[in-house]
């Protein structure tokens, strides 16, 4: 059975009754792991948030901030938020950065179901390039919702079926939906942990933890 | 041709009649599809129950993803928010309501 994720909730911090109903009907939907998003300026902090938050993502607002996110291998996820394509900066060159960098490409469903008319086909034709480049050049990708509030957070099959609208299979999207956000939540676990060195060497005895070794 | 029932559940403030739900779904599928794609989806509504906002719709198995992702993007039905959320996909009605508890 698939653990599926949602690592961009968007609640109201501050009114706890929003943040309680969405976590709570997010767990009904079938997500195992949720993620809400906290608002600092990551990008000027990256190396002190990097150590206290498990998943790093960076709301690429313009292109600068796309192509240094995507350089940055302690970035986690690359979101692009605005529906106009001219605002949308996952090209060919930032994708190449991306794969190299190890990020991950976020693509948030609640502007696309909330969008009307042009806007919808304009993103749904955004995001249909976007997934070919994050496959041209193997970026993995998440999907979540993006949901500020609860009106806006659908199931995982659900979301499944819409990312057939921007030519994603149901199996590609439902990995996006599972096993790409958990790895890099178990990696970054890892990476958190006392006894993680670097990639793929951890600490397994310490030389004062057993005096009779 | 194989069917596929649909179980759903209308989140909203205010109650939401059967009509309501239809023409809903049915606007969502010709937005997303157009005339041609609504054709073929062989959409009914089966049964819908207002006090406890839950239904069953039917369409052909080759299209319940499209109908899926119609139901998944309906936000607003009488200038009312609203989230669809679909309970289960079934082949029989015996074995929906089964799965999904009705």
């Amino acid at each position: 059975m698939k653990r599926f994720v949602d690592l961009h909730l968007q609640p109201s911090i501050k009114d706890l009754t929003q943040v309680k109903n969405m976590v709570s009907l997010a767990s009904e939907l079938g997500y195992h792991m949720i993620g809400i998003t906290l608002p600092p300026n990551v990008l000027y902090n990256l190396s002190r948030f990097r150590r206290k938050f498990e998943v790093i993502s960076v709301v690429c607002t313009s292109k600068a901030v796309a192509r240094q996110a995507a350089k940055d291998r302690r970035v986690d996820f690359l979101s692009f938020p605005s529906t106009n394509p001219r605002q949308r900066f996952f090209d060919h060159a930032e994708g190449e950065l991306a794969s190299k960098a190890f990020s991950s490409l976020e693509i948030d469903m609640a502007p696309l179901i909330s969008s009307k008319s042009f806007q919808k086909i304009r993103l749904l034709s955004s995001l249909r390039k976007e997934v070919k480049i994050a496959r041209k050049f193997d970026v993995p990708v998440t999907i979540s919702s993006g949901a500020t509030n609860t009106h806006l957070i659908r199931g995982p099959y659900d979301y499944a079926a819409i990312a057939a609208l921007f030519d994603m299979t149901t199996p590609l999207a439902l990995h996006a939906l599972s096993e790409t956000p958990l790895t890099i939540v178990q990696r970054n676990r890892e990476k958190l942990s006392p006894n993680f060195v670097a990639p793929g060497i951890r600490v397994v005895r310490r030389k004062n933890c057993c005096p009779n070794a | 041709m194989r069917k596929r029932y649909l179980a759903f559940r209308v989140v909203s403030a205010q109650s939401v009649n059967k009509r309501d739900v239809t023409d809903a779904v049915w606007n969502a599928i010709l937005k997303l599809f157009g005339e041609y794609g609504a054709s073929q989806t062989n959409l009914a509504l089966i049964e819908y129950d207002q006090e406890k906002s839950w239904g069953i719709i039917r369409c052909s198995r080759r299209t319940v993803e499209m109908v899926r992702a119609s139901i998944a993007s309906v936000t607003e039905i009488n200038e009312t928010t609203v989230a669809i959320h679909v309970l289960g996909v079934s082949g029989t009605l015996k074995a929906l309501r089964r799965k999904v508890s009705l």
